[in-house]
């Protein structure tokens, strides 16, 4: 099935099959920083914005992405660097395989949230896995970048 | 110090966050075959028969291996230095299956949707056997799980396999018996630890393919490619030389990836069809086809006089291997030899036995037998301390070794290094022992209880770990440091770069890393047994003190001074007198391109013969509902001694990454099998690994000590920080009511029922 998306401001018409989901779109044609990980929708290192909304993209079909407006990590790099400058200084990417799909549920939040207490952040990035770092050194990087933003 | 002491990023962390492409996954060719494994619904049967024909037929499908088709060498996946402790039981491909998952066809196909489609379309027939499920059971039991005659092992291990068992262990000093008769006080209790799931982020995968010299190439999310290496020689009999293997970023392991995963199966097919193939298991196959922690039960005795010094120390233990014996006796051995040197008692004994059963086999996981020994011993300690009425703290700092001690483990040579009762100490303040200790009412059903408990790890495995390095001048006056050693996350590539810059008097930038590549790097075991910090550093650390030496040596030539008139100062070598001086840069393109004709590498082989102890007092504060019987952690205290701290804020984030997979293991983390052996526990659904939620307050420090044998003082610190959670929150639980949870993990249900049971008493 053909289908229209734009990928990081970048419109595309590709062909996919019915049972196809996003995250493997997306590999195919070349984002490689979707990363998956749980196959049941509950990793969150698939993290892309539809619409500019944090979305497991494992876990929508492309063609139910018809039309919209998609955003990867590729397609956010300076912001992710600015990020990605505090988080590791925390030392808290480690393996780092988590790390895209985090940092984008991270510049999400910062959108969405104005002046966000610890719970609320920690609730808000609760859907992102990570087994290496415990939390606690991306809860303090979290703080420090929207302490620089501000 | 320039670099070492210092938080400096990882020197890949920009890429890695960003989501550039350097995982497996990102590098494999397109057209790569897609390699999928058909494996066993039952927990021990014999293929009666396997048709493939139909599959084969299938449009993509490019093969379709059975255990007709792989080669008859039984082998070990466990990535261990050779000769391996571990016993070669296992075929690529067999007629026996073993566990629910254990693998029984291989297919490639053009891509997953095809090899899927001919899985189905396999047909096997099995002649089912009564599955050893129960490893209390195994020993003796009428089904043997490795009947074949060909199994064998490198060297004695106390294999029985008639009888169920891998691998037994011994190890004693001083009279237990005897201690244990004149005690005052005894401590006598069964514990049980259950198998824990890995759940790094990135599955098992590899891609294989040939090269210009029909070599095979595998990329591999691996910890040990040295191992991996040496696995698919044997594995597929051919020889290493024709075989390469590659890691390149990797998405955790945690011990997981010191096993092989799927990399024979990839290479046969790319052996077999001469095309490149990748294999990657999902989570399922990750969760119930790979290995987990050994679940064990020991049994502790433990003896003291009325002053609380501990006279006596008895470890039995059992441990279940699963299907296959990946590092059954080495993870036997290590729940002794990381616990029984920590108290200094008169007599110590360990004996044990590995057992074979029909599930999942088990494997490495970070710990190795410490952490499950550590629940054992600390938590008799506690009992211990509460019988003698004494502090918990106070008997630990009574009886723990110390510096200048020896360690049973190595009687010729004194402990070099510890830090453990400022760690005690430290730890009791940080969490309020004084005010909290031991219990608190905080709401009409919560109470809140604190726990402790005290653990050491090793450095390295002693006389077998050997690493080597190598820095070269590159001929416009950088470096470049190979090393074997496998950075999984950990940030080995940085804290090694640090190193070398801090004896090099260069910066991080000067140096490229380059790890880990069998036809390039030098050799090293790859990373686990907590051996990069402490073996690669010494390496690292002599390799460039090697280099350094040259360099001066060559510079003080051009000069046309002798070496002892000359000194290297960061970028230039200058004559003492100060009256000359040579640019790094020119020392270098002299050497490599000019009239010096001699491009200086520094090289070292480092291994030790002990493996000095990094030692962790954690401190856990728990609430526990009083209704419900749920025990939350609100705070932990986790105060480290891993000598020298090379770089804190990764050494913090290693700390606190441990402690919380050790808080999964005290309270949900559990791989459960229903009664014919399948695994229920199989995603994340199922399988609770700690969100951001669950964790609460964990609160690292360090309290620094110098390990004379070290690098720069260094000891290691990667595993020795999952091994306190468990058994301080199972004390703190009982200080919170009076039930002490012996079978990790300690769940709602288990506390509910033990506070129902006191309640009937």
């Amino acid at each position: 099935m053909l289908i229209n998306l734009s990928i990081n401001g970048k419109d595309v018409r590709i062909d996919v099959a019915k049972d196809e989901f996003l995250a493997d779109t997306l590999r195919a044609q070349g984002f490689l920083s979707v990363k998956k990980a749980c196959d049941t929708s509950c990793c969150g290192l698939c993290t892309i914005w539809i619409d500019g909304k944090p979305t497991l993209s494992c876990s929508v079909l492309s063609i139910r992405a018809d039309g919209k407006k998609l955003t990867t990590i590729e397609g956010l790099q300076q912001e992710a660097a600015e990020f990605a400058e505090v988080l590791t200084a925390e030392g808290a990417e480690q393996c780092g395989f988590c790390s895209p799909g985090f940092t984008m549920t991270v510049l999400a939040m910062k959108s969405e949230l104005k002046n966000p207490s610890d719970d609320e952040i920690v609730h808000y990035l609760t859907g992102n896995l990570c087994r290496c770092t415990g939390y606690m050194g991306q809860l303090r990087a979290v703080k420090k970048y929207l302490e620089v933003l501000a | 110090m320039k670099f070492v002491g210092q938080s400096i990023s990882k020197i890949d962390g920009m890429a890695l966050v960003t989501g550039k492409p350097v995982y497996t996954d990102d590098i494999a060719l397109k057209n790569a075959l897609v390699v999928k494994l058909l494996r066993s619904p039952y927990a021990f049967a014999k293929i009666k028969s396997i048709d493939t024909s139909k599959a084969e037929q299938l449009d993509g499908v490019e093969c379709i291996l059975t255990y007709k088709d792989v080669p008859q060498a039984r082998f070990t996946l466990a990535g261990q230095s050779y000769p391996e402790p571990s016993p070669y039981d296992r075929l690529i491909l067999e007629d026996i299956v073993r566990y629910v998952g254990d693998e029984v066809a291989i297919i490639a196909a053009v891509d997953e949707k095809t090899a899927l489609k001919a899985m189905k379309l396999i047909k096997v027939e099995y002649e089912v056997f009564e599955p050893v499920l129960d490893f209390e059971k195994a020993i003796g039991h009428t089904s043997v799980v490795h009947p074949e005659e060909n199994l064998s092992t490198n060297f004695e291990i106390g294999l029985q396999k008639e009888k169920n068992i891998v691998a037994s262990h011994r190890f004693e000093v001083g009279d237990v018996d005897g201690e244990l008769a004149q005690c005052d006080v005894i401590v006598e209790e069964t514990y049980y630890t259950q198998a824990q799931a890995h759940a790094m982020m990135e599955t098992y995968r590899t891609f294989t393919y040939l090269d210009h010299m029909g070599r095979l190439v595998a990329i591999s999310s691996t910890q040990v490619p040295f191992h991996i290496r040496r696995q698919l020689a044997r594995a597929l009999q051919i020889p290493a030389s024709k075989i390469r293997v590659i890691k390149p970023r990797i998405g955790g392991g945690f011990g997981a990836k010191q096993t092989g995963g799927g990399d024979v199966f990839a290479a046969l097919v790319t052996l077999k069809t001469g095309k490149p193939a990748k294999i990657i298991y999902d989570r399922q196959e990750t969760f119930s086809c790979t290995t987990s922690r050994h679940a064990m039960r020991i049994k502790v005795k433990m003896g003291a006089d009325k002053e609380g010094l501990i006279k006596a120390l008895e470890l039995q233990v059992l441990s279940d291997t699963g299907a296959y014996g990946e590092h059954a006796s080495t993870v036997l051995g290590c729940v002794g030899e990381y616990t029984l040197p920590l108290y200094k008692a008169k007599a110590r004994r360990i004996t044990g036995h590995a057992v074979y059963t029909n599930k999942m086999p088990g494997g490495a996981f970070r710990g190795y037998g410490a952490t499950q020994g550590t629940f054992a011993v600390e938590s008799a300690v506690n009992k211990l301390a509460e019988k003698l009425g004494l502090d918990p703290a106070a008997v630990r700092l009574r009886n723990i070794v110390k510096a200048g001690d020896t360690l049973i483990n190595y009687p010729n040579h004194p402990l070099g290094s510890s830090t453990l009762d400022q760690c005690i100490l430290k730890g009791q303040e940080l969490i309020g022992w004084k005010d909290k200790y031991p219990v608190r009412q905080v709401a009409p059903n919560k109470v809140r209880a604190l726990g402790m408990a005290v653990t050491m790890q090793g450095s390295g495995i002693a006389n077998i770990d050997t690493s080597t390095a190598e820095i070269r001048l590159n001929d416009d006056g950088n470096f470049t440091l190979l090393i074997g050693a496998t950075d999984m996350g950990t940030g080995c590539d940085t804290i090694l770069t640090q190193m070398a810059a801090e004896v090099l008097e260069t910066s991080m930038e000067q140096i490229i890393v380059n790890a880990a590549d069998t036809d390039i790097s030098p050799y090293d075991p790859g990373s686990y047994a907590s051996s990069t910090t402490y073996v690669a550093g010494m390496a690292v650390v002599k390799a460039a003190e090697d280099l350094k030496q040259q360099i001066l040596a060559q510079g003080a030539r051009y000069l046309e001074v002798s070496a002892q008139d000359a000194e290297l100062d960061g970028n230039v070598v200058k004559t003492l007198k100060g009256d000359k001086e040579i640019s790094l840069y020119q020392i270098a393109e002299l050497s490599v391109l000019g009239t010096g004709r001699q491009q200086l590498v520094g090289h070292s082989t480092y291994g030790n013969e002990i493996s000095p102890p990094p030692f962790v007092a954690g401190f856990a504060e728990v609430e526990v509902d009083l209704e419900t019987g749920k025990a939350e952690l609100v705070d932990y205290v986790a105060v480290v001694d891993c000598g020298t701290v090379i770089n804190p804020s990764l050494a913090r984030v290693q700390t606190e990454g441990g402690i919380a997979q050790g808080i999964g293991m005290a309270l949900y983390e559990d791989v459960r099998y229903d009664q014919k052996g399948r695994m229920q526990t199989n995603s994340f659904m199922q399988y609770k690994i700690p969100c951001r939620k669950d964790i609460g307050t964990v609160r690292v420090f360090f309290e620094s000590s110098f390990e004379p044998t070290g690098p720069f003082g260094a000891k290691s610190i990667g595993e020795v920080v999952a091994n306190t959670p468990a058994p301080a929150i199972a004390h703190a639980v009982y200080n919170a009511v009076g039930v002490r949870v012996q079978s990790l993990p300690i769940t709602p249900e288990k506390v509910f029922m033990g506070m129902q049971e006191l309640a009937r008493l």
